[in-house]
């Protein structure tokens, strides 16, 4: 679907609180403006951002139209133990990108 | 020959009608977010709770050149410990044609309630950030800004 950019530290110590910055490339179509032929340009919407960690729901997030194209999120978490985190954009049409990113703990 | 003229006239009234079809559909098309609608919005997500200002930092630029990419942080103040933690951040806005912008879902494994993203702005308005804690209260802020080049007016 896209192509992702993903800021996860690759070390951590135990228990510090880690900052996660996840882009996705996607035009992130309202439905509401007007293509070159004077029609609406059909809605396409990330509505769903979920981020696990060792399979663990973390963070999750509803989009509305009214996120900006190629949508960007950061938020944090404790790191508490190596593993991986995983990212998931889910659109309107139900069609998932997975991304994944390792973190080692000390 | 006047046979022709008048099937002429017919047909230009019915592209004058049709015309002015297609410009009061673009005239109505724009459906926008109102104070009342995003009032709404915010009783879906708050239900019959009661909604304090504090707590929560909406910070978002009060003058905007682009309306497409708004930068915009919320922080909430919370320990976020198992027994205290912010559970869900809604923001929401009066005018772009929806009232809903994001819902965050947090835990307390977040650490800090802090969350940033970009955002879209279709006009000057106010922005209203609202936090639900794991106690069942709801905290808010709000931020009125100044958009010079809104979004969603380029075809």
């Amino acid at each position: 679907m896209a192509r992702a950019l993903i800021n996860v530290p690759s070390k951590a110590k135990r228990g510090e609180i880690i900052e996660i910055k996840a882009l996705v490339s996607h035009p992130m179509e309202t439905g509401y403006r007007t293509g070159p032929d004077g029609g609406l340009v059909p809605r396409d919407i990330i509505s769903r951002f979920l981020c696990t960690y060792n399979g663990e729901e973390i963070f999750s997030a509803d989009l509305f139209p009214a996120i900006a194209a190629n949508p960007f999120l950061s938020f944090t978490t404790v790191a508490t133990e190596s593993g991986r985190i995983a990212f998931r954009w889910i659109d309107d049409k139900g069609q998932a990108h997975l991304e994944t990113a390792e973190i080692v703990v000390e | 020959m006047s046979e022709g003229s008048g099937s002429m006239g017919a047909t230009r009234r019915d592209v004058l009608a049709a015309g002015a079809g297609c410009l009061a559909l673009i005239v109505a098309r724009p459906a926008r977010a109102t104070p009342e609608s995003m009032a709404s919005a915010i009783k879906a997500f708050v239900g019959e709770a009661e909604v304090q200002t504090g707590k929560v930092a909406l910070d978002i630029p009060p003058l905007v050149e682009n309306g497409n990419s708004v930068p915009l942080t919320v922080t909430v103040e919370s320990p976020m410990t198992q027994q205290d933690f912010v559970r869900t951040i809604a923001i929401f806005n009066e005018k772009n044609p929806q009232p809903n912008v994001a819902v965050f879902h947090l835990g307390p494994r977040a650490g800090r309630a802090v969350v940033s993203t970009r955002i879209r702005l279709g006009d000057s308005q106010n922005i209203v950030a609202i936090a639900r804690l794991s106690d069942g209260t709801f905290w808010s802020d709000s931020a009125e800004l100044i958009v010079t080049l809104p979004a969603c007016v380029e075809s």
